[in-house]
């Protein structure tokens, strides 16, 4: 049977055979496996069947653990069920596990396997979650590739069928998840030829039901659990042959032959590597070629991993091995070795101790860690790992690819090593997110792939910053099959998509001598060379490199594209590598070009099509010079004055050389210096604010909402501008009285600045002149950076303005509060970033910050630098990251913590009274730290609590010198997204609210799930569309405000800066002196509501005005004086809601998508927020004493 | 009850009370009310070309913003591929329409660059449409433009949507031509077969608060008659054309003065917005009233008895007109 060839991932290829098999699927997003329930969704919405002519029911759970509850309970009630996940989530899945395997239920579980959290979290691929579940029973079965993906979970549905033994079906993280291959795609005739409907019928058949009840999940005593934990061992013991059963079934009908323990190499191979996942690709790929030079290697790719079928893994083993190394791609620190490691030993152990060994003396085994997180795994480590294998003494524990100089247990390797098919296309692309390189790319894959007899390959490099993030292509493709699971490292052609990049980025590093190098420039063929940097140039020259320009910005802007270069560069890669002839190529871009975007009207099409005709007019070899004569370099990651740290370490990392920094520069236990951000000039910004002075209204409202605090402001004694730069602004203070005389300063800072536009937006200063100009307006970055920087520079230098001076309850006041939360790697319009800004402001120099994973906790906690950072006396917020699910747990504990220290440190005080001196013991003792004033008298107090105990050898002195500064109030900020405090982290959170501690929570609501691209959550309104909800939400948004009301003792706001930034800033203000719980729910637009991000504030305005977000403070201390708790901030409805959301594209996809379902669905959210504002409104007239109405 | 019967573009019509382009036509129901009500015709809303530009362009903005850059978040957005696009929404109106009415349906185009919407209309055909009116329609800008450029544009693209569609078409003017007799004569060669006039704009206002411009559209009233009125008289019988009088027709009266101009119909949708469907039914009503009262047999027999060609004195449609005017005013004691 001929079988469609696809080019998809690996997620994609697994979802097209779950969705097929099952009947209930229960996801959850979590990163690398999201898209996988993604694709489910949006084929459930479109009403897709499975094999049985049935659409799956998909439901998005609250976390991970509630997936697992509800599939237990739909495997329990007979459907075939699935659910797709990764690390945290699949260990949130652990405890069902255990009772789903004990029940001995059918089910698959697909795993795209990712790293744990530990010293940090890491979204990337290895085993470390997958073998954290040997214990439950799950058979474990492992992919290599996307099409393994493809074709193991059709094997494993048909196994756990058979065999009753439930599966988790892995393959790695982002490289096997992610990767574009060209693939078999399995017919529905497959599937059904697979499995066995009678096996189907028997799984409902134990499914419960009344008309024939049982009772399953008894609770058994010790004398009896024990022998019916026993009674699962047959399953478990049939379950290897079963598996291989099906394997050679699905060989029969398919023809691709897969085995347990699959053996690739000669027969008579000594050394032998053992592993699982798509490293076993490279490794299959590096002994050919070391056989080919004589060696004789063999690996053996373990793909029934549990349950371990010793018998099975023996006669796959060659006789004549003598050494064996095992790799794994996970970590069990004090261990004997990582798993598979122990599992081989033991097995080979068994197997010679009774007898059954094929091997006349115990075979050497070593065992060693690599890939952890992703990390490149190349041919040069599997021969590294190899020659090991050789050496009289070979190193067992060892690690490869790091360079472990602690405990020494890395293998050195030759990088120079490189075994790439020379007869492939090697080329990698570095783009922009926002150029549509990616995009373009994978539709290139695509075309080669499905238009071409070639093997083709895409993966894809993502950045960890939100805006101006850089991507990296990676394309290979050729007439032989492509088993290099690793970066390309000899490109035969390289493309720069952005030519800034060539100052900062090192590319040419994977330049193989004699390759094809595109650069889109501004500069013509004869004028581009004087415009390299030095070290470019010789590289060029150095590396024979065939040198092609296009300026991709001018054909862009040409056809109406903007600064999208991506199917110009594409049309350019097609011409110059000539893989089709050039109309077949050109008609093959448009052709997917039409098939990408055709769907979203002819406009787009027309203009991509404009730009790939226009495309090869513009593109030119350039003559390459014999010499390097530009007087100008590539620029350091970091001023070459940062400190020690930022320098070596960080600044390596943002240099994208993190690879070869040794483990002895990574600090031990995960903690870093804060304040880091400031380093990275990441210069992203097209255009940038520019202040003028003469229409400023003095008003802050532009430094506040500027979410990357790259606008400050300031007011200075006029004799302090001396020896300003030439353009340093400023002008007289007119609306202060107590500043009269004084020079008022505003300065933006040009190079960590993202464009925005916020700043614009806010600003309610116009020229009477001319109206269109504000006081603040967009100019070109590039010809203000360098004056700009100056004066940024001369502005920081310049003195803060004294707290006291100010009454920070005003908005220009609180404005000039240092921003101790500044230039993270959020998007560019961030609606979360300025509420924190905001609060660090008026608490980050004793501020304790826990933060839910999510966007917070990677533009604000993701290597190489962080944004939370300190002021000159070196306080600021102090900032950790749990988890997901137990934020609010962990603020809590934190809490605690700071509390009992308190108490302590309070009976300390008192016990050495007179040691510290009566008076100063009583001011310590009694200060009010309600205002600013008593923090500051308190922190003088605590500095001179700290001479007088110096030097004491009283231990309960020297315990009170530790414990001290925990005497000045900590202001202690619980915060997180919707996902966290809405869905996955509820529990946690109620159970914080209703402890009555001191704890402000912060949630940050986009509505959505942002960090993993924008699925619903229950914060997300009725109407709007979101990934999980892609026939638009048909539940109204949870009203989380008014169950922590319900409580009564914690304070409640709901906050809008863009609508009213003084509530917003109250809001902050008053929860924090709240001595209680308090819980603020902020508007943040996000990039998932399809908005113009500029727009961001008008649109929280309208939300505002439409009565969907009604602006309150629920103040428990109003009650106490028996006056209503709850105020209204904002007032009744005075926009339609359509007309706040048919400005989205969350809302407005719907109408276009499913119009008639939009509508209905419209009418009931406007009726949501009708019955929610009356109900606020009727809450907030009551009085609070009876109850009865107001007059 | 006399004969109100007229034609128009080539469709016989039970009367010469047409709905113009109006929010009406987006709900079926409406227009099944409006047909009880009597009406004879109605004109679909307006496609706009830049709404269909801007709606393409936005849709892939938002789909595409913020994608392919950060590992975790690829893209956000269910990108289901199946999008009702304003074209697409507007034929599957348009059939629905004709489905649950009798009455003639136009469709109306509002642009003015020749490229997408040869194609449209030949789709607004083949879904049923009985006729198509183009509103033409660019506000010029630059000084260098001239206005033979911009009206050598309208007529390009009105020959070529009339050579690819069988249908009648009518063009929907502004007042703001130079010769607006010579530019009627050469739609009229360029294959239009009626005009209706006028358009009318969203006009920009000043928000003296917020400094900002808004846009504004106020429902018409029968003062605004009087430049239809007086341009379809002249016009009448110069070119060969049908008219449609629209902007301020509010009652009976006001759809017999425009017969006697010279119009084949009125269109009317301000008084129906304002007053209700039941509104049509009243006009009609009054229409016969006075044609019984002052014994007039048909619209036919009306129209165009008042047209500058017809009246006694022709200078009233004309300059003339201004200064006896002005000088009334003068004459005043």
């Amino acid at each position: 049977m001929s079988r469609q060839k696809i080019t998809v991932d690996g997620n994609q290829a697994v979802a097209s055979v779950a969705f097929k098999l099952n009947e209930v699927i229960a996801i959850y997003p979590i990163t690398p496996s999201s898209p996988i329930g993604e694709w489910a969704d949006q084929w459930g919405a479109e009403g897709k069947p499975n094999i049985w002519g049935t659409t799956p029911l998909v439901v998005e759970m609250q976390s991970e653990g509630g997936a697992a509850g509800a599939v237990h309970g739909a495997l329990q009630a007979g459907a075939l069920t699935t659910t797709f996940t990764a690390s945290q989530g699949l260990l949130l899945m652990i405890p069902n596990m255990y009772k789903i395997a004990g029940e001995l239920t059918s089910t698959v579980f697909h795993v795209a396997a990712r790293s744990i959290a530990a010293q940090a979290l890491s979204i990337f691929g290895d085993h470390s979650d997958v073998m954290a579940t040997r214990a439950t029973g799950f058979a474990l079965m492992s992919s290599n590739s996307v099409q393994e993906a493809m074709d193991m979970a059709l094997i494993s549905q048909a196994a756990t069928l058979k065999s009753r033994v439930p599966f988790i079906h892995f393959f790695d993280g982002f490289r096997t998840s992610h990767e574009v291959a060209k693939v078999e795609q399995l017919t529905e005739e497959d599937m059904r030829a697979m499995i066995d409907d009678e096996m189907v019928r028997e799984h409902r058949m134990r499914g419960l039901s009344p008309d024939r009840p049982v009772l399953r999940g008894t609770a058994q005593n010790p004398d009896v659990f024990f022998q019916a934990r026993e009674t699962v061992n047959p399953f478990y013991n049939d379950a290897p042959a079963i598996v291989q059963d099906a394997m050679d079934k699905f060989a029969e009908i398919v023809g691709r032959k897969y085995e347990l323990f699959q053996y690739e190499g000669p027969k008579d191979a000594e050394r032998v590597i053992i592993m699982m996942g798509s490293g076993a690709e490279t490794a299959h790929e590096t002994l050919n070629a070391l056989n080919k030079d004589g060696e004789k290697v063999g690996l053996l790719k373990v793909r029934l991993y549990r349950p371990f079928s010793v018998e099975h893994f023996i006669n796959a083993l060659p006789k004549s091995v003598n050494a064996i190394a095992v790799l794994d791609r996970t970590k069990e620190p004090g261990s004997t070795g990582e798993p598979m490691y122990v599992d081989v030993v033991t097995a080979l152990n068994e197997a010679i101790s009774s007898g059954n060994s094929p091997f006349s003396k115990m075979p050497k085994i070593i065992g060693g860690r690599y890939g952890l997180s992703s990390k490149e795994f190349t041919p040069a480590m599997v021969k590294a790992v190899f020659d090991e294998l050789s050496k009289e003494q070979s190193k067992n524990h060892f690690t490869i690819g790091i360079n472990d100089d602690v405990t020494h247990t890395s293998l050195t390797y030759d990088a120079d090593y490189v075994i790439e098919d020379v007869e492939a296309v090697r080329a990698v692309f570095y783009g922009l997110g926002s150029d549509g390189t990616v995009g373009a790319n994978k539709n290139s894959i695509k075309i080669i792939g499905e238009d071409t007899d070639n093997f083709a390959q895409g993966h894809f490099v993502y950045d960890s910053k939100k805006a101006g993030a850089v991507t990296v292509s990676h394309l290979r493709f050729g007439p032989n099959p492509i088993r290099s699971t690793y970066e390309i490292q000899k490109a035969n052609f390289l493309a720069c998509h952005q030519f800034n990049f060539l100052e900062r980025v090192d590319m040419f590093k994977l330049a193989d001598e004699g390759a094809t190098f595109l650069l889109n420039s501004p500069y013509g063929p004869d004028e581009v060379w004087d415009e390299l940097p030095k070290t470019v140039q010789q590289t060029i020259i150095d590396k024979k490199l065939k040198f092609y320009v296009v300026d991709g910005y001018t054909v862009a802007e040409k056809a109406g594209m903007g600064r999208r270069v991506n199917t110009v560069l594409q049309a350019c890669f097609f011409g110059i590598s000539g893989v089709l002839p050039k109309d077949e190529a050109i008609a093959a871009i448009k052709n997917a070009i039409k098939k990408t975007y055709g769907k979203r009207g002819e406009e787009i099409v027309k203009r991509n099509y404009e730009a790939v005709d226009m495309a090869l007019e513009y593109l030119h070899e350039v003559e390459v010079p014999d010499s390097a004569t530009s007087d100008f370099d590539v620029i350091p990651p970091v001023p070459a004055d940062s400190p020690e740290f930022v320098k070596d370490v960080l600044g390596t990392i943002i240099g994208r050389r993190g690879d070869s920094l040794p483990v002895s520069a990574m600090p031990v236990d995960g903690t870093y210096p804060t304040g880091t951000t400031q380093y990275e000039k990441r210069n992203i910004a097209l255009d940038i604010p520019v202040w003028e002075a003469d229409i400023c209204a003095e008003c802050g409202k532009c430094v506040m909402v500027c979410p990357h605090a790259v606008i400050r402001q300031k007011v200075v004694d006029e004799v302090l501008l001396k020896g300003a730069p030439s353009t340093f602004k400023s002008k007289d203070v007119k609306t202060w009285k107590n500043f009269k005389g004084k020079k008022y300063l505003l300065q933006v800072s040009p190079e960590d600045c993202t464009g925005c536009r916020l700043c614009v937006e806010v600003c309610p200063a116009k020229d009477k002149s001319q109206v269109g100009r504000k006081a603040i307006n967009m100019a070109p970055q590039l010809p203000l950076r360098e004056q700009e920087s100056e004066n940024w520079e001369f502005f920081l230098g310049l003195p803060e303005v004294d707290r006291a001076e100010l009454d920070v309850s005003r908005v220009k006041d609180s404005q000039f509060l240092l921003p101790m939360f500044e230039f993270s790697g959020a998007c560019a319009g961030c609606g979360e970033t300025p509420y924190l800004k905001l609060i660090t402001q008026l608490f980050g120099d004793r501020m304790v910050v826990a933060n839910a994973t999510g966007c917070s906790s990677i533009y604000g906690g993701n290597l190489p630098t962080t944004p939370w950072s300190k002021n000159a006396d070196g306080r600021g917020p102090a900032w950790s990251n749990s988890l997901f699910e137990d934020n609010a747990e962990f603020g809590l504990g934190m809490r605690l913590s700071m509390d009992k220290q308190e108490e302590y440190s309070i009976e300390l005080v008192r016990e050495l009274a007179e040691e510290i001196g009566t008076e100063l013991a009583e001011q310590i003792l009694s200060v009010d730290q309600t205002t600013d004033v008593g923090i500051q008298a308190q922190r003088k107090n605590v500095e001179e609590l700290k001479e007088k105990l110096s030097g004491s050898s009283d231990s309960r002195a020297i315990d009170l010198l530790s414990l001290a500064d925990v005497l000045v109030k900590r202001s202690m900020w619980i915060i997180g997204g919707d996902g966290w405090a809405y869905d996955i982290g509820y529990g946690g959170l109620d159970h914080v609210m209703a402890s009555g501690r001191n704890v402000n929570i912060l949630v940050m609501d986009t509505e959505v799930y942002s960090n993993t691209g924008g699925q619903s959550s229950k914060a997300t309104p009725r109407a709007a569309s979101a990934k999980f909800a892609a026939k638009g939400k048909d539940s109204p948004k949870k009203d989380l405000a008014l169950m922590a009301m319900s409580y009564g003792n914690v304070y409640v706001a709901k906050i809008a800066m863009g609508a009213n930034d003084t509530q917003t800033l109250n809001a902050i203000l008053e929860a924090e002196a709240y001595d209680g719980p308090s819980l603020i729910i902020a508007y943040s637009q996000c990039i998932a509501h399809g908005i113009d991000m500029q727009k961001g504030l008008t649109q929280q305005k309208l939300i505002v005005e439409s009565g969907g977000w009604p602006l309150l403070r629920y103040n428990p201390e109003n009650a106490e004086q028996g006056k209503n708790p709850l105020k209204l901030d904002s007032k009744d409805p005075k926009v339609k809601f359509e007309e706040f959301a048919y400005n989205e594209n969350r809302y407005k996809v719907l109408l276009q998508s499913y119009p008639d379902r939009a509508e209905d669905l419209m009418e009931k959210a406007i009726e949501d927020n009708d019955k929610r504002w009356n109900f606020y409104k009727q809450m907030a007239a009551m009085h609070y004493d009876d109850g009865s109405e107001e007059a | 009850m006399k004969k109100l019967e007229t034609n128009y573009l080539g469709l016989k019509l039970k009367n010469p009370l047409v709905v113009s382009a109006s929010p009406f036509s987006e709900k079926v129901e409406a227009v099944v009310e409006l047909e009880k009500a009597g009406v004879s015709a109605l004109v679909m809303h307006s496609l706009f070309e830049e709404q269909i530009t801007h709606e393409s362009l936005s849709l892939d903005h938002h789909l595409e913003y913020g994608t392919d850059s950060f590992a975790e978040a690829l893209s956000y957005f269910p990108d289901s591929g199946r999008y009702t696009l304003s074209t697409d929404s507007y034929l599957e109106k348009l059939r629905d329409l004709k489905k649950a009415v009798d009455i003639p349906i136009i469709a109306s185009l509002n642009g003015s660059s020749s490229g997408k919407w040869i194609e449209f209309a030949e789709k607004i055909e083949a879904m049923g449409a009985d006729a198509l009116e183009l509103n033409l329609y660019y506000l010029p800008t630059d000084p260098e433009q001239t206005s033979m450029t911009l009206e050598n544009t309208y007529l390009e693209l009105v020959q070529n949507i009339c050579r690819a569609v069988e249908i009648p078409v009518a063009a929907k003017l502004s007042p703001f031509f130079s010769s607006l007799p010579n530019f009627s004569k050469n739609l009229a060669d360029a294959g239009v077969q009626g005009l209706v006039l006028f358009n009318r704009f969203y006009q920009p206002d000043l928000d003296l608060d917020e400094l900002e411009v808004v846009p504004k559209l106020n429902l018409s009233n029968n003062q605004e008659m009087l430049l239809p009125l007086r341009w379809v008289s002249i016009l009448y019988g110069r070119v060969d054309l049908d008219f449609a009088l629209t902007s301020g027709v509010q009652s009976g009266l006001d759809v017999l003065k425009a017969m006697m101009a010279g119009a084949n119909v009125t269109m009317v949708a301000s008084e129906l917005l304002r007053k209700g469907y039941g509104r049509a039914t009243e006009i009609l009503e009054s229409i016969n009233m006075w044609m019984e009262e002052n014994d007039y047999e048909s619209i036919q027999q009306m129209q165009g008895s008042m047209s500058m060609q017809s009246v006694s004195d022709p200078s009233a449609f004309e300059r003339a007109n201004y200064m006896k005017v002005l000088s009334s005013f003068t004459d005043l004691p």
